[in-house]
């Protein structure tokens, strides 16, 4: 029975890493754009879905604005590594308001810049929504997302309204996006294991409890909802340079709805089960285009129906909640002693004794 | 602005927030009973909008026997979304519920784009529910009396049903404690399915309503009311009957209102809206009617 | 034996030949086929195939459009168009609808070197400092000045009212030009409301509009709310004039709109009466039989987009990408379905603009005006 070793994890975690680099080195210069297109969202995706499950998995508050800091992140990262003569050009209804349309900054800055915009902007959320609990809290921060959504329609001078910002340069390769995210699933992991983390379950599993033991559950709150509104900003602004342009249409509700369908999936309050379940999704609605396309099965002509990919999604949506209650992973995390275990020479009746 | 412009928009937002609180009634029970916020409600009422057009226009029915098939077909329809998507997992989280309640909205939008079209249909409205009757400068529209004449009708029966019947009893008690409820030997499984046909039956009533007061019919036409009418439960205190009526008309008239009292606002139209809504909640965290839940 | 061995060879040469021949040509097609505007991708998709059907082929080898669905999304345009290119093969694409969804997919076809040609896309941000986007539509601008000019000098108006979607830009675009150059004309804007995409509830806007009493109500919109919006207003004894733009130009207007729609004024791309080629009136015909529809807007800009681009493949004499662009950008009195079509340098086309008019539930050819 392999038992848990934190050297030997430690060691097995950094090599686990390396490889993931050489996969990536190896695919940047073996695989084709659409791929490499598909890791690069998958990698933002991961950012998002991680981050998305701090708040909503590991703190259990039931936040449905995550569009909006995906949005605000965006258009912070889009407006300052746009250059002037871009702005100048696509700004048709309205010119930018002064200091903006003179400011360009580097990409790395810009996507700083863009974590703490609407970590800021978390914070003051915070304070208000924070005062209702459940479906109630889901349905504010709702409304959060359908208003910042309507202000980037509305301040045109800023935002360029309905017709969105353009001409972005596409800084995010898979470098970037990869790199992020790992680091964002490190300091997620860090934090969660920290006495925060802890603060955060135990308001998840009881807020009264947990405020009766000593903990100020509304800062405790605060904290989850402003580090995941961080990590979706710089999301955001990985996304907009990927993409290289955005509009506010990019970020309605269906985004936050394919971000909670992708951490319930993987096991909600799970960090393993958001990035498996992010790249089985960003991956699956890709390859589900195959239904699409007309093909030849048991001798049957089958031309393709348009849509039909998206009728399959929401079949294998309800079946594998229907199956797979609790997602993939349920509440557990990754371990290398359960991996081992599995793989290793033990003997399964041997493991499943322990 | 005088007395007759402002009758007038009263009259316009009332009718807009019967129809949203006809909507959000369906909501909030199945919300009461399942503690689900079942996403898939507003897609119902594009079901039952395709079902009366196809009644009226294919099958050339009379209008009432198209209604009333339309709201028997959405009630089924609703009872079958609980007995396949909902019922397995009842004892799971309730976040998985939501999930899968996502995913039939997905399901039926889909599928009507794939099967019917996304082109848009034009509702057959008949001439009992046309024309208009003037005031003074007031225009009533015939429209507007009968979405409010429904609107009361259908809030009594259904509060009527809960308050009065064996039934409705077994409902209130499901919404304090399911576990206790199906120790006392009541059939949960047949409550909840009655819940989600009456709620179905009020999706459709407010189906029918919607498409002859706005008659384009569409795949996605069930998102916005849907949201709206979610909204409206949630203003009014989610799992109160009475209070989802009353969010409704607060959201109506807010959303005539604010445009006429102020055009220039009304692109930020939604965003004041959801303000108001958001300011409602902070000062009642539990909306308007509502109790506080058991967690 | 020498007879054997040449006739033989001539054979193999001949099916060799063949083969190559009928080798297709990949064209990508990008539509939103899902999500909030799959109506707009199902009529392009309908153009498309309908226009297919007419001119098969190219070069002598046959055409095969390939498919790929955008979701009306940002994200999943991108991965489409990449996808058409690396593992379709495309060697031009056609689409998307939606200006948003084109500048999100173009970004990519501008560094693969691949022609993509957009049917409807009329924001004119689309093809800025693009060597490789092209469109068959007018732009925004244009339109909104036609417009402007058609209220002032064609409906006499002094002053306007205008209602749009404030989520859309091409609502925003024809709205800001329309007011530029009504303002500029001595005109005057008395009322500007908005909305947003799946309202349906106009009833507030409108009473405002009717308080103010303007000549003209312009109302750069799609067709759905258009037609709810003349309901609604005929219904509170609104009478202005209502002006529109080519969004309008679809057999839901009349259906859904009926008798409160007539006398709807709109500029458009054509007109049915005007098209002129055999091979249009074929289209025209053939997509009648196959959609059981009249012709929209939507439909003809797809179609315009297919033809145009058989026209370059056969022009260039070869399927590479680079003189497949380099032949698009020749093109000059293109006859289309909306007309004659010379494209600029710059990806804009450059084509004459239709009035139309609604009238006994039919559009009714008005004037030309070039812009």
């Amino acid at each position: 029975m392999v038992k848990e070793n934190p050297t030997r994890d430690k060691l097995l975690t950094y090599m686990a890493v390396a490889a993931l680099l050489i996969f990536l080195w190896y695919a940047e210069s073996h695989f084709s754009q659409y791929s490499l297109r598909i890791i690069n969202n998958i990698g933002i995706f991961i950012v998002l879905a991680v981050s998305y499950n701090l708040i909503n998995g590991i703190a259990g508050q039931f936040s449905l604005g995550t569009n909006a800091f995906l949005a605000v992140g965006a258009y912070t990262s889009a407006i300052f590594t746009l250059s002037p003569e871009e702005k100048i050009r696509s700004f048709i209804i309205e010119p930018m308001i002064w200091p903006l349309s003179e400011i360009s900054l580097s990409f790395p800055l810009s996507l700083l810049l863009a974590g703490v915009v609407t970590a800021l902007i978390a914070l003051l959320v915070a304070l208000p929504v924070f005062r209702v609990r459940g479906d109630y809290l889901a349905i504010v921060t709702l409304g959060f997302g359908e208003v910042v959504q309507v202000v980037a329609n509305n301040v045109v001078s800023v935002t360029n309204g309905p017709l969105g910002i353009k001409g972005l340069a596409p800084h995010t390769n898979i470098w970037w996006s990869w790199g992020i995210c790992i680091f964002t699933v490190y300091c997620v992991v860090r934090l969660i294991n920290s006495s925060y983390g802890r603060a955060m379950k135990a308001v998840r599993e009881d807020e009264t409890a947990a405020e009766a033991m000593g903990i100020n559950a509304f800062r405790i709150k605060t904290l989850a909802f402003t580090c995941s509104a961080f990590f979706q900003g710089v999301a955001g602004g990985l996304l907009a340079h990927l993409i290289t342009t955005i509009s506010p249409s990019l970020f309605t509700f269906m985004l936050t709805f394919n971000l909670l369908i992708i951490i319930v999936i993987g096991g909600l309050g799970s960090t393993t089960g958001a990035v498996l379940s992010a790249i089985l999704i960003t991956w699956g609605s890709e390859a589900l285009r195959i239904v699409e396309e007309p093909f030849t099965f048991f001798g049957y002509d089958y031309s393709g129906i348009p849509g039909m990919r998206m009728v399959l999604f929401s079949i294998i949506l309800i079946l594998v909640m229907l199956f797979a209650r609790r997602g993939i992973m349920g509440r557990n995390e990754f371990k290398w002693s359960v991996l081992l275990n599995r793989f290793g020479r033990q003997s399964k009746s041997e493991a499943r004794t322990s | 602005m005088d007395i007759g412009f402002a009758t007038q928009q009263i009259i316009y937002g009332l009718t807009v927030g019967c129809l949203y609180g006809l909507l959000a009634i369906g909501y909030t029970m199945v919300y009461g009973v399942l503690r689900l916020i079942n996403f898939a409600h507003g897609d119902l009422l594009m079901v039952s909008a395709y079902v009366a057009f196809f009644g009226i226009v294919i099958f050339s029915f009379p209008w009432p026997l198209a209604f009333a098939g339309a709201a028997l077909i959405t009630g089924f329809i609703g009872i079958l979304i609980d007995r396949g998507a909902y019922k397995p997992i009842r004892k799971s989280p309730r976040i998985s519920a939501l999930i899968t309640a996502i995913g039939v909205s997905f399901l039926l939008e889909n599928l009507a784009l794939v099967i019917i079209g996304g082109r848009p249909k034009p509702f057959p409205i008949p001439m009992l529910f046309e024309g208009s009757l003037s005031v003074g400068q007031v225009k009533l529209p015939i429209l507007s009396i009968w979405v409010l004449a429904v609107t009361t009708v259908l809030l009594m029966i259904v509060l009527a049903i809960i308050n009065k019947t064996r039934i409705g009893m077994a409902m209130r008690a499901l919404s304090r404690d399911m576990e206790t409820v199906s120790l006392m030997g009541i059939d949960v499984n047949r409550v909840i399915s009655f819940t989600f046909a009456l709620g179905s039956m009020l999706a459709a009533f407010g189906g029918v309503m919607w498409c002859m007061k706005y008659p384009a019919i569409e795949p996605f036409m069930g998102v916005i009311p849907g949201l709206k009418a979610f909204v409206a439960a949630v203003l009014g205190g989610i799992g109160n009957v009475t209070g989802a009526a009353i969010g409704g008309l607060i959201l109506g008239l807010a959303e005539v209102l604010i445009v006429a009292v102020q055009p220039d606002w009304s692109g930020y139209r939604d965003a004041i809206a959801f303000c108001i809504m958001i300011f409602i909640l902070l000062t009642r965290p539990t909306g308007i009617m509502g109790q506080k839940l058991p967690d | 034996m020498v007879r054997i061995v040449s006739f033989s060879l001539t054979l193999l040469a001949l099916m060799f030949s063949l083969a190559s021949a009928s080798d297709p040509i990949n064209v990508g097609a990008l539509l939103p086929m899902t999500g909030s505007v799959a109506a707009f991708g199902q009529m392009g998709w309908d153009g498309f195939q309908t226009a297919r059907k007419i001119q098969p082929q190219a070069l002598g080898r046959p055409v095969e459009l390939k498919l790929s669905d955008t979701k009306s999304d940002k994200v999943d345009s991108a991965n489409a168009m990449s996808r058409l290119i690396e593992r379709e093969k495309v060697v031009a694409v056609l689409g998307e609808m939606i200006s948003g969804d084109t500048i999100a997919a173009s970004d990519y076809s501008e560094r693969a070197k691949i022609p993509m040609i957009s049917p409807t896309a009329t924001n004119p941000i689309v093809t800025q400092g693009k060597k490789f986007v092209f469109r068959v539509c007018f732009i925004d601008p244009e339109q909104g000045r036609v417009g402007a000019r058609l209220a002032i000098d064609n409906l006499k108006a002094k002053t306007a009212a205008i209602i749009y979607d404030i989520s859309q830009d091409y609502c925003v675009g024809l709205k800001t030009f329309f007011q530029r150059e009504f303002t500029q004309s001595g005109g005057k804007i008395v009322s500007e409301t908005m909305f947003k995409t799946g309202d349906r509830d106009f009833t507030p806007q409108l009473s405002r509009i009717k308080s103010l009493n303007p000549d003209v109500i312009y109302a750069p919109i799609y067709y759905t709310e258009c037609a709810l919006i003349a309901k609604q207003a005929r219904e509170m004894g609104l009478t202005a004039p209502i002006l529109a733009g080519d969004g309008v130009q679809a057999p839901e207007l009349m259906q859904l709109g009926g008798k409160d729609v007539e006398g709807l004024y709109f500029t458009a791309h054509f007109h049915e009466d005007m098209v002129e080629t055999p091979i249009a009136k074929k289209f025209l015909e053939l997509f009648r039989k196959e959609t059981g529809k009249e012709l929209d807007s939507y439909s003809a800009q797809a179609a315009d987009a297919y033809f145009l681009l058989i026209d370059a493949i056969n022009r260039a004499g070869s399927a590479d990408p680079q003189k497949i662009r380099d032949a698009i950008v020749e093109t000059k009195d293109f006859n289309g379905v909306t007309g004659k079509i010379t494209m600029k340098p710059d990806g804009n086309a450059i084509k004459a603009m239709v009035v139309n008019k609604v009238k006994d539930g039919k559009f009714a050819y008005v004037t030309t005006i070039m812009p």
